[in-house]
């Protein structure tokens, strides 16, 4: 395999990303859309696990750890020798087979369609969900009026 | 580097072969002497299939592991890595050493346990040309009246057990065998 | 002593289903989903994930199904569930100042930036049963204003201009983990937070709580307390690189309180810490009074004897797991330890009756 170069290793990063903090119906309903069924064999097959998530000591502080979450990892080989990796939240192994053939599609001369059909789908759902709960929290903004006290007169 | 290498050769069959690798572990650590077959791993050169899955067995991403000499080989890193998760670090902070011998000597850089935890010492995987039942003299827990084993260096490995209840264990492998030493067993030379 | 007895097999099968079938209550009524619970119980969710040490809302719910809203029982089964799961690995520190907020409040500063955003708050309801609930739960969708896309800086960062409050420096040290390692004492704050943010809420409320009814009382006002969405990101070591693997809720307090300034340190505000998964705001804001209490030591003040200064005392009870299973072993069968006591105390009887009787027979 090439190495691969920063630039490449952080567009990766990025629908690694969209891929593991999806909403599972979302992405099982785009894939399903696509109607691909690459031909693949596991190099790790789907297995849930934990990992423990750190915190900092006053927000900027000494890491602390916090406690689990759950994560399905897997790792999988397409027939021309790329190689796709899901590492995805919660514990279906759907999504984490689903995640790691996405990603190995988007290292393929497919690239440009899997990111049209899928992660630009993805990041855009995600995107509305969270600026609709950012407005609800606008909404929520105090707005604080001065008022004139006698004394001060 | 291929990446084939470094993503295949682990278990086929993960919750079973670890079982049975793991059975086998336990029953060489338990009857120090006796020798056991351990297949199921296929890791990159130079590492034996034997060293190799008790690696996949034992080691997880809170094991730390060191490479000893010529087992410490990029293909073999990257290897442990995905199959593992393994931290590879030096010998005085490893959980695990893999290596020949000679590699991996001085046996007192490693960690060897507290009174209080003497669990927190280091297990060596000794990688040997073969396997015997004969040389040294073994007895001890898990050992009815003796038992014998080809060992590397006997004048350490008793200096070892001296130190029980601290002190490293010990498994010895080669190709797809396996025995073990733990810190319990008494050693005498043949004779 | 302990010795095993066999027996009660058919009874311990007839309870379970019994329990089972309790579990279920009339079927005369609808059965609970697990996205009810998810949604609609989302709290007790909440605390389920932060107590069972395990961010997964639809075990969380699973859980309390299965506990009939026992919440230790549920959070008992998340623990359960945790020691089975393979540990993938450590994520990076979340970047809580990266938080997308659902509520942002300080009581200190009135004007900080970013504003004081109140969310989907009970603080300003008037505690009266809503009636309306009982009938049906239907609701209007909530206004929305004009959403905020930067980040909100954290509050603290404002005062640290003026070198006023204490500052926590940025480290990588590896922190301790008290589910891989047995907690030994003097521990140190990383340890701490973990202890206090799995430990139960009761707990840690009353401790806060005495520290503001004066056991080493520390003026502890809420800088801040924010409750939003974080990513997570974890290095990946075959691909070589850090990836986001999921995002969390969390609810997060800190802490400024006065400080008079001691020995080693001069006078300036302090800090605790409360950091918990979930909307977890009595609990955050708990945690970080009884952190600032600990941190006695560090910031060279007296101990008091208080029992929130007390590290040991407030570790080693703060965990209701540990705590209900040592608790509720009690009632699980001693026939045999109790029969030697009971040999024992009529042997001390005898003896007692058999000192007095020729006493009194002199007499």
């Amino acid at each position: 395999m090439v190495e691969q170069t920063d630039k490449s290793a952080e567009a990766r990063q990025a629908w690694m990303g969209v891929l593991a903090r999806a909403p599972q119906d979302a992405l099982m309903a785009l894939w399903d859309g696509l109607q691909l069924n690459p031909t693949y064999e596991w190099l790790r097959a789907p297995e849930i696990g934990g990992v423990m998530v750190r915190g900092r000591t006053g927000g900027t502080g000494a890491p602390f750890n916090l406690g689990e979450m759950t994560v399905t990892r897997c790792s999988l080989l397409l027939k021309d020798g790329t190689v796709g990796h899901g590492y995805v939240q919660g514990r279906s192994r759907d999504k984490a087979r689903t995640a790691a053939l996405v990603d190995a599609l988007m290292q393929t001369g497919s690239a440009d369609m899997v990111r049209a059909k899928v992660i630009d789908p993805l990041t855009m759902q995600m995107q509305a969900a969270k600026t609709a709960r950012a407005a609800k929290a606008a909404a929520t903004k105090v707005e604080f009026f001065t008022m004139v006290r006698g004394e001060d007169q | 580097m291929n990446a084939q290498t470094q993503f295949s050769g682990g278990f086929r069959n993960a919750p079973v072969d670890a079982s049975h690798a793991f059975r086998a572990a336990m029953t060489v650590m338990a009857r120090p002497g006796e020798i056991r077959d351990l297949t199921g791993a296929e890791p990159p050169a130079p590492l034996s299939i034997a060293a190799g899955t008790l690696l996949l067995t034992l080691c997880d991403p809170e094991t730390r592991v060191h490479l000893a000499g010529e087992a410490d080989t990029e293909a073999v890193r990257k290897w442990l890595t995905f199959q593992t998760g393994a931290p590879i670090v030096a010998a005085a902070e490893a959980d695990f050493a893999v290596g020949r011998w000679d590699d991996l000597m001085p046996l007192n850089t490693y960690r060897i346990g507290t009174s209080e935890y003497p669990d927190r010492s280091a297990t060596l995987i000794v990688e040997c040309d073969a396997l015997e039942q004969q040389g040294a003299v073994l007895s001890g827990p898990g050992i009815k009246e003796v038992a014998h084993l080809s060992l590397p260096d006997i004048a350490v490995l008793t200096g070892n057990a001296a130190l029980y209840p601290l002190g490293c264990d010990f498994f010895f492998t080669s190709g797809t065998q396996v025995a073990a030493l733990p810190r319990s067993t008494q050693i005498r030379a043949e004779g | 002593m302990y010795v095993a007895v066999k027996g009660g097999e058919k009874a311990i099968e007839n309870a379970h289903a019994w329990l089972a079938e309790e579990r279920r209550g009339s079927t005369d009524v609808t059965e609970l989903s697990l996205a009810q619970i998810r949604e609609q119980l989302s709290l007790a969710v909440n605390r389920v994930m932060a107590e069972g040490s395990l961010f997964d809302p639809d075990l969380a719910a699973l859980a309390i199904k299965q506990a009939r809203g026992d919440l230790i029982e549920a959070i008992f089964l998340i623990r359960a569930y945790r020691t089975t799961l393979p540990r993938f690995g450590y994520s990076n520190p979340v970047e809580t100042g990266d938080m997308a907020c659902d509520r942002r409040i300080s009581a200190t500063f009135k004007d900080a930036p970013g504003g004081q955003v109140l969310g989907p708050t009970f603080d300003y309801t008037h505690r009266l049963l809503d009636f309306k609930l009982a009938a049906d739960g239907e609701v209007a969708a909530a206004p929305e204003g004009s959403a905020r896309q930067e980040p909100t800086p954290h509050i603290t960062e404002f005062l640290k201009g003026e070198d006023i409050i204490q500052d926590e420096p940025p480290s990588d040290a590896t922190p301790g983990d008290l589910t891989r390692e047995p907690m030994e004492f003097p521990s140190n704050r990383p340890l701490r937070l973990q202890s206090l943010t799995r430990g139960d809420e009761g707990f840690v409320l009353g401790m806060a709580y005495s520290t503001q009814r004066g056991y080493a009382r520390n003026h502890a006002f809420v800088g801040e307390l924010r409750i939003g969405k974080v990513a997570v990101e974890m290095d990946i070591p075959e691909l070589g690189f850090a990836i986001e693997i999921g995002e969390i809720e969390l609810t997060e307090c800190e802490t400024v309180n006065q400080f008079k300034g001691s020995k080693t340190e001069p006078p300036q505000f302090t800090r605790g810490y409360g950091l918990v998964f979930g909307q977890s705001e009595r609990k955050s804001i708990a945690m970080a009074l009884v952190d600032r209490a600990l941190r006695w030591e560090e910031l060279g003040e007296d101990n008091l004897g208080a029992p929130a200064q007390d590290e040991e005392f407030v570790l080693s009870h703060s965990d209701n797991i540990q705590a209900t299973g040592f608790l509720e072993h009690i009632k699980l069968p001693h026939y045999v330890d109790f029969q030697s006591e009971l040999e024992l105390v009529r042997k001390l009887r005898r003896e007692a009756e058999e000192r007095i009787t020729p006493k009194e027979a002199a007499e």
